[in-house]
Parts: C-alpha cells; sequence; structure tokens
C-alpha cells in the first residue's frame, strides 16, 4: 500500500487549492485523485466570465480561473492521477481506487482531504409526476452537451429553477438559437446571484416566474409539454392558475447535493442543512487529519470561496503534519441564530497561533435590507458587521477576530438581525 | 418448422428460450426498442412463493409450479435473484384469521416452511416494522429478482441458440389463409411462420382479435418509488400488507441490486401507453408504505415510475389456443403473479407446441448443442459486494476499459457498457444500456454519466450522437449541433429583413 502525506480526491477547484496550499506550506508527497479524464471539475464546461473578482481581483472564465490553479499545479511536485475513480475510503484513511492503467491501486494518507465536490437534484428528487419520455437534464448536464460536447439538447426550453446554473443556462440556450419559453422558480425570489438574474434574463427578455413550478410532464417519447402552476406559500398549487407550456426540453436547476457518499463510507455524520460533514475551523472533520472543502462542504455559489476554503484545508493539513498545531483546552461551538441557516465551521478546536481571525461562511433564511451579522457569547455581542442586503442565494461571510475569542467561551452564536439605532421611516 | 412469439416481455422471451432447446425456428418480435420494454420492466420485481391464488386458478397453479425453479434458472441465465422471504403482515385478530386462512391454502398448494410470527420473531426479522404489527405470515420461499435482467437473460440465451429477435417490429395484422394464421403483417414486412405464439402482454387482446378472439385487458397502473441504496438496508424480506380483492396491496422490500422499492397502488386506466406517474398516486404509495414501516425517508427517492397489469375481468391467466384460427396460440391477462409463473407458462407453451407438432405432423426434435448457461459478464459491483476488489485487477490487467469507470453512483465501467453494446440481444438505447450494466440508474440519474453512455453508444454503433436515443423511436436525446440552431435563426431573420 502506497503512502502519502496527503491524498486529495477530486481535482476541482477545491482540491487543486487544498494541494497547492498544502504544498506552500511546507509538505511533500501529495497526490491528487480526480475520476474524470481531465483536471478543475466542473470549470472547464461553465464557458462564462464572472470567476475570479474576489479571489484575483480581475474577471476570468471558468476554464481560465481553471488554469490559473492547473499551470502551478504543473509547476509543482504534486503528482496528478486522471481517470481514477476512489471507490471506497475507510476511517484508516486508506484508500481503493480504479484507474484504467493501474488497475486497481491502494493508498494510505497521512492527511485526506475530501474535494468530490457536489452533484446536482434530479426530477426524482422534486418528484414531478407524469411521463419519463427524453427532453429532461439538469441544467448542468445540459451545460456539458453544449460546451464540451458541442451539441444543443433542444429547440424550445422550460427551466425550473432559478438558481445560477438554471440562469446561465437559460442565457446559453437562447445564445445558441433556442427559444427559453420561461424560467420558473417556485420560491418568491430568485436563488441565484442578482447579477446573474439580470444578465442573463432581463437582458434576454427570458420572463422569470416565480412562485412557479411544473406539476406535470407529458410526452411518450420526447418531452412535448409542461403543466405549470402557481404556488402559494405553502408551495400547494393554486387552482385555476395551471396552463401548459409547449416546449422539447426541461433543464432543471432545482439544487445541489454535496457528493459524500465516500464521506460515509468512512463513518463520518452529515450536517442536517449543509448535506455536507461537520468540521472545525481548520476544515477538519471529525476524523483527525481528514478534512473537506469545497461544495462537497457545504454549496457556494462562488469559486472564489472554494479555493480560499481549500486553502484553508490544505495549509492545517501541511500544519498537522508538521506538528504545529495545539488543541484548545475546550471546543468552541458556533451555533446558528436569528435568520442564520448554517454556518461553516461549526466548532473552534485549535489555538489561533499566527492566524488573526477565523472567517465564518453563512447562508440566510430570507433576504433582508440592512442588516448587521452579529456572533455574540453568552447574550453579549463579540462583534458585529453591518450589511447593506442579504439574500439566501448569495452567502455571507464574516471574520470573527482572534483577539476577541477567550477561552472561556463555549458557543458563540451568529445571527443577522436589523440594524439597530437607524430609523429608516 | 418456424414459430414466431410476438412479444418480447418476460413471457415472450422465456417460450422463445424454451423452444429454442428444439429444433425449430424461432423468430421473436418486438415493437419497442428493446426487450423488457413494457410490464416486464416496471413491477415489484418478486418471485411469489404461492400462498395467495387458489390451486383451482390457472394463475395459481402456473405460480406453484415455477417458484422451485428459479434457483437453477438465474443461475444459469446469470440473473440476479435471492430468496429473501416474504411476510404478509397483520395487526389484528381479525387479520390472525386471515393470515391462517393463507397459510392453509399455502400448505394445500404444497409451499413449504409457512409460519405464522408473533410480534418478537416479527421484530427479530424486520427491526423496522410498524410497532402496530402483531402477525406476520412467513414464506421463506419468496424470493426478489431483477425482473429485466431475467427477460435480457431469457432472450440472450435464447439467441445463443438460435433464435432470432427482431426490434422496433410492431405487428399490424395476422396474415390468414384458410382459417389458419400463416404469418405476421409488421411495419418491416411480412414474415410467415407455422405456429403464432401472442405474448403481447398489454396488446395481447389486439392481436387475440385479428384472430377474431374476444379478450378485454384492462390495464391497471401501479406506481412504484425507488429509494437510494443506502436505505436498501431498511427492510430484509419482502413486506406485505393484509391483500384486497385485486391486489396484494402496497409493499415494500429490498431489491436484489440493495435498493428499496415501494409499491404498487392499483388503478384502472384505458390508456394502455399511460406509463405516467401521478401526485395521488405517488402520495397514496408513500401513504401505503409507511403503515408498514413508518421511518420511510421521503427524501431518500432516486426514481419513481409506474407499471401496468394486463388484466383479464376474470383476473386469471388465459393460455390456449385460438378459437378461432389455426396456428395461434394466445397467452392473455398474464398479470401478478406473471413474472412468477414465467417458466412454468413457457413449459407450458412448449407442450402445447409438441401437442400442435403432432397432429399437424411436424416434426421437432431436441437440439443437440443447446447451452443452457449464458456466460458471466464481468460486473465491477459484484466483485465490490463480495469484497472481492483485488480480483478486479486481473479483469483490468487484460483489458483496459474495465478500469474505466463511467457511472460514478453504480460503479459501472467502460468495459461493461461495452459488453451490454455487444450482447446476443443488443443495447441500442440508453435505457437498454442502464437495464443491462445499471449505469445512469443511480442517484444522479445520468447527469454525470449520461453524456458519456451516449458517446460510447455513438462510437460503437457508429451512428451520429445526435441519433443516440433514449428508449428509440422519437426519444432523441440532442437536437442540433452547436450553432446548428442560431445560424438558421439569424439566416430566417436576414430573410425577413430583406422582404
Amino acid at each position: 500500500m502506497q503512502e502519502y502525506n496527503m491524498i486529495v480526491i477530486g481535482a476541482g477547484p477545491a482540491g487543486m487549492a487544498a494541494a497547492l496550499e498544502a504544498e506552500k506550506n511546507g509538505m511533500e508527497n501529495i497526490i491528487i485523485l480526480e475520476r474524470d479524464e481531465y483536471i478543475g471539475g466542473i470549470l472547464p464546461q461553465c464557458i462564462h466570465n464572472g470567476f475570479g473578482l474576489e479571489y484575483f481581483g480581475e474577471e476570468l472564465t471558468g476554464p481560465e480561473y481553471a488554469y490559473e490553479f492547473i499551470d502551478q499545479l504543473d509547476d509543482s511536485k504534486i503528482e496528478v492521477l486522471t481517470e481514477t475513480m476512489v471507490l471506497d475510503v475507510n476511517d484508516k484513511k486508506e484508500i481503493t481506487a480504479l484507474n484504467k492503467q493501474k488497475g486497481v491501486l491502494k493508498l494510505k494518507g497521512k492527511t485526506i482531504v475530501l474535494a468530490m465536490g457536489c452533484r446536482e437534484r434530479t426530477r426524482e428528487n422534486i418528484r414531478i409526476p407524469g411521463d419519463r419520455p427524453s427532453g429532461i437534464l439538469s441544467a448542468g448536464t445540459a451545460q456539458r452537451y453544449t460546451n464540451i460536447e458541442g451539441y444543443m439538447p433542444g429547440e424550445k426550453v422550460v427551466i425550473l429553477g432559478s438558481g445560477d446554473i438554471g440562469l446561465i443556462m437559460a442565457r446559453r440556450m437562447r445564445l445558441e438559437g433556442a427559444d427559453v419559453k420561461a424560467v420558473l422558480e417556485i420560491m418568491p425570489f430568485s436563488s441565484g446571484l442578482v447579477r446573474n438574474k439580470v444578465q442573463c434574463l432581463d437582458d434576454f427578455d427570458i420572463p422569470l416566474k416565480l412562485q412557479h413550478t411544473i406539476t406535470r410532464i407529458e410526452g411518450d417519447d420526447r418531452l412535448k409539454r409542461v403543466k405549470v402552476a402557481q404556488v402559494d406559500e405553502d408551495f400547494n398549487s393554486v387552482e385555476g392558475t395551471e396552463e401548459w407550456i409547449e416546449c422539447d426540453t426541461l433543464l432543471l436547476s432545482v439544487g445541489l447535493i454535496p457528493e459524500n457518499e465516500l464521506s460515509k463510507s468512512m463513518g463520518l455524520n452529515l450536517h442536517p442543512v449543509t448535506g455536507g460533514t461537520f468540521v472545525n475551523e481548520n476544515r477538519e472533520t471529525n476524523i483527525e487529519g481528514v478534512y473537506a472543502a469545497g461544495n462537497v462542504l457545504h454549496v457556494h455559489d462562488l469559486v472564489d470561496w472554494v479555493s480560499e476554503e481549500a486553502e484553508i484545508a490544505g495549509k492545517a493539513a501541511a500544519d498537522y503534519i508538521n506538528n504545529k498545531l495545539e488543541k484548545r483546552e475546550q471546543k468552541i461551538k458556533i451555533t446558528p441564530d436569528k435568520n442564520v441557516t448554517y454556518t461553516v465551521p461549526q466548532t473552534i478546536e485549535y489555538t489561533f497561533g499566527d492566524k488573526r481571525f477565523v472567517k465564518v461562511f453563512m447562508r440566510v433564511t430570507e433576504p433582508m435590507e440592512d442588516v448587521e451579522v452579529k456572533f455574540s457569547n453568552n447574550d453579549k455581542e463579540i462583534i458585529s458587521y453591518p450589511k447593506k442586503i442579504v439574500m439566501p442565494g448569495e452567502m455571507v461571510t464574516a471574520n470573527l477576530p482572534a483577539a476577541l475569542v477567550k477561552d472561556e467561551m463555549e458557543e458563540i452564536k451568529v445571527s443577522i438581525v436589523k440594524k439597530v439605532g437607524e430609523n429608516n421611516g | 418448422m418456424k414459430i414466431i412469439v410476438i412479444g418480447a416481455g418476460v413471457i415472450g422471451t422465456a417460450i422463445a428460450r424454451e423452444l429454442s432447446k428444439y429444433e425449430v425456428e424461432i423468430l421473436l418480435i418486438e415493437k419497442e426498442a428493446d426487450v423488457a420494454d413494457g410490464t416486464s420492466k416496471a413491477n415489484s420485481g418478486i418471485i411469489h412463493a404461492g400462498y395467495n391464488a387458489d390451486f383451482d386458478t390457472l394463475k395459481g397453479l402456473m405460480n406453484v409450479k415455477s417458484n422451485p425453479s428459479f434457483d437453477k434458472l438465474c443461475e444459469d441465465l446469470k440473473v440476479p435473484f435471492e430468496r429473501n422471504g416474504s411476510l404478509v403482515v397483520g395487526f389484528d385478530e381479525k387479520d390472525l384469521k386471515k393470515l391462517k386462512e393463507k397459510k392453509a391454502n399455502g400448505e394445500q398448494n404444497g409451499i413449504e416452511g409457512l409460519e405464522i410470527l408473533n410480534r418478537p420473531e416479527i421484530l427479530e426479522k424486520e427491526p423496522n416494522i410498524n410497532e402496530d404489527a402483531q402477525y406476520a405470515l412467513y414464506a421463506p420461499t419468496a424470493g426478489i429478482i431483477s425482473p429485466y435482467e431475467l427477460t435480457i437473460g431469457y432472450a440472450d440465451n435464447a439467441v445463443r441458440n438460435g433464435a432470432e429477435v427482431l426490434l422496433n417490429t410492431k405487428v399490424k395484422d395476422l396474415i390468414i389463409e384458410n382459417d389458419k394464421v400463416q404469418g405476421v403483417f409488421t411495419n418491416r414486412g411480412e414474415f410467415k411462420a407455422d405456429l403464432i405464439i401472442n405474448a403481447a402482454g398489454l396488446y395481447s387482446d389486439k392481436i387475440a382479435k385479428m384472430a377474431g378472439d374476444e379478450f378485454e385487458i384492462h390495464p391497471r397502473k401501479g406506481e412504484y418509488h425507488l429509494f437510494d441504496k443506502v436505505h436498501g438496508g431498511l427492510v430484509n424480506h419482502t413486506l406485505f400488507p393484509m391483500p384486497t380483492e385485486t391486489s396484494k396491496g402496497i409493499l415494500v422490500l429490498p431489491t436484489v441490486h440493495g435498493n428499496l422499492l415501494i409499491g404498487p397502488n392499483a388503478n384502472v386506466i384505458n390508456d394502455k401507453d399511460d406509463f405516467s406517474t401521478t401526485s395521488e398516486g405517488l402520495e397514496e404509495v408513500f401513504k401505503g408504505a409507511k403503515k408498514l414501516v413508518p421511518s420511510l425517508p421521503e427524501s431518500g427517492v432516486i426514481t419513481s415510475f409506474s407499471g401496468l397489469r394486463a388484466a383479464l375481468p376474470n383476473e386469471d391467466f388465459h393460455i390456449d389456443f385460438s378459437n378461432n384460427k389455426k396456428a395461434l396460440i394466445n397467452i392473455v391477462g398474464i398479470q401478478s403473479p406473471g413474472l412468477s409463473s414465467a417458466p412454468a407458462i413457457a413449459d407450458k407453451v412448449v407442450e402445447m407446441t409438441k401437442q400442435y407438432v403432432k397432429k399437424n405432423n411436424f416434426e421437432i426434435g431436441q437440439k443437440k448443442d443447446f447451452v443452457g448457461e449464458n456466460p458471466e459478464y464481468p460486473h465491477y459491483h459484484h466483485y465490490e459486494e463480495n469484497d472481492e476488489v483485488e480480483k478486479w485487477q486481473e479483469i483490468v490487467e487484460q483489458d483496459e476499459k474495465y478500469g474505466e469507470i463511467v457511472c460514478r453512483c453504480e460503479h459501472v465501467s467502460r468495459g461493461e457498457i461495452i459488453d451490454a453494446i455487444n450482447r446476443p440481444v443488443p443495447a441500442r438505447t440508453i435505457d437498454a444500456i442502464k437495464r443491462r450494466t445499471r449505469a445512469s440508474s443511480g442517484r444522479c440519474q445520468a447527469g454525470f454519466c449520461g453524456p458519456r453512455i451516449l458517446e460510447i453508444l455513438s462510437n460503437h454503433l457508429k451512428i451520429d450522437p445526435l441519433e443516440v436515443t433514449k428508449k428509440g423511436k422519437g426519444s432523441k436525446i440532442l437536437k442540433a449541433r452547436s450553432k446548428e440552431l442560431i445560424l438558421a435563426e439569424i439566416e430566417e431573420d436576414s430573410k425577413v429583413g430583406d422582404q
């Protein structure tokens, strides 16, 4: 069994950044295992721009963003094995993988980074009844056909879900000559980035129907039409609002699921909200030396933050190997409070060392304006940051300064509340 | 002698395989793009013990006769089958009385091992069962099977033994001369034969009518939910509620592939092509299944589907020569337990064929070189399930195609997909690949592997990717090459501009 200091599962943005950061921090003997024939994860098929504003300070396309890291990997000593499917990982950090040339591989890692990304929810996950014709596919699969394979999956398109992939694909289909009939969203607000709603729908006169969903699918061989209905607050369809839309293609952008089958095989439990593992501030899971980063941990809307998060994991893994980490006497729990759906990390377990802050990622439950992100301990505010607007579709981040975190704290609550002391009326 | 079998469901393929043991020419005709594309692909996938039906019904007899033969059959055909046993679950004394009646009925039919279990005994077998479940009828000889793999296994074996399968071929009428059926008219021309066997499932009444035989199939729809493999261990046995007049009720069972399956409900419909699911139906299935296992995770569903039972008004099977024309055998009304009865039905039809042969002075001898076994195609998931992953190394060393995983959810390699394309009844569609390899049947439902399977099909069949279909006919996956649509639109616009 070949041993490595670090085995990274997945060569998408998270895996690449974690491995590179570990090497920068003095780690050697690193391998990345990638199931696809190329590295970069989903980025190579994301040919639109909008990547890198946060991380590189410039606007890049998906492939360009990926190449920033791929070039660095080429210059590094990191081993990359493509077309290698990890089939099993156990809690002893032993990996079984399958590779075309080498066959069945058995590897053991002193550290492991889980960077498997996520998959798209399917028609079945949201249970739309009706026929089962061809022409129904996830937005990401349609993106692969269009941008990698060079084929259009359809001409008359309805898109269910206004997540970013749905919005991007609405524009992409239109640019390729398809008639995009509508984008439907069950919530009263779009779940994608605001800029995507403007640039992908408004600029192309594609209607966004909020609080609408599909109640039936028809077509024996190929999709013929879908029945669309308005929904009330409990997501039940409102009688009398149903209409049929003729289409040959239905793209689904109805959410992403972190792909944690391997994490489960290691015995890790999953967070009920994020669908990812539980992690501390180093993105370390409940198994020492096993880290998770990127969309396998929680679904991000910006790749920039995936890279940043993976670097946290990569550096921590290097520090772990080099015995630079010191555990706290007691863990600090980070708990979501008012209007916060979840936070990553969920605990702080190590002393800060030279770290000046812990960056906390979170999502809000409901859209709100003029708010503050507040950290508090025993109802006493630690620090708060003003935000103009927060939306469920856009991840919120805030730094928890090391200097303000005291050893005796057991729990730090994070809430997003209306700013006090200001009267907007 | 030449025999045409109409319909490549489990019954038609079973008959073709059993007949292929004899010196006859067999032509199996199927309207869809693959075998097992009707009722045989969408059912509970269980081999009933046989305690349910009365022994004086044909279906009861066929079921009981067939049950013991599945072990050898599935070993020969390389079809996943497991005798996991079944429990009919009762909640009170009234149910107990009925369970005892069933047990007596089963024992009269010669079914072995039937037992009435009390609550502690049930719990030992099924820890997740409803806490109000008090009694159960346990039938150890009940089993689970992959119904479409059984059909494919039969068909492959028939072809290995000389039978011919014509897919995408729809029978439009029977050729009848001198009161005798002489062959069939199809969309692909005429085919003559000395004997025609109508195993057309939902459409067997329509075929029979072409010879003047009156039957009326009333399709009864059953809807199902299939759960992710992580929930496969929720139950160990096939769990039945107390049955009603027309249905054995909504079941909860493990599948041979390790998933969990719930369903079916039972609703009579008119349209034989209506395989749609309904929101009411899907709800009903959940409600019914939760009566047996309340902790069913609704979020664990990876696919929902429906199948149609080809039921006759008298609820029994009909297997007989035509009343009106010579040289036609009608097999009509094969609903549940049709899958469980397939071997005995095929045997019966072979006997009828021999009778016919004798009466009409044909001669059919036993084939000397008949090969009853199908070859074992390597499947990675078998090695995984048996904890023999190391042995897969040899297979990859011989052919690296087996080292490249295409379907990530079910761990299916490129080599397995290519094998499916090269089998005796070759896979020609995405769904046909799925049924032979499990590729795209997992939790992502082809999200990742769909484009890759399409490419493999296109490469190996040497067809344009635009021609690849999900399930034949008009079910193409792709519409156009990149830029074709937009260039056409621009040209159209410029024409309008010129005017």
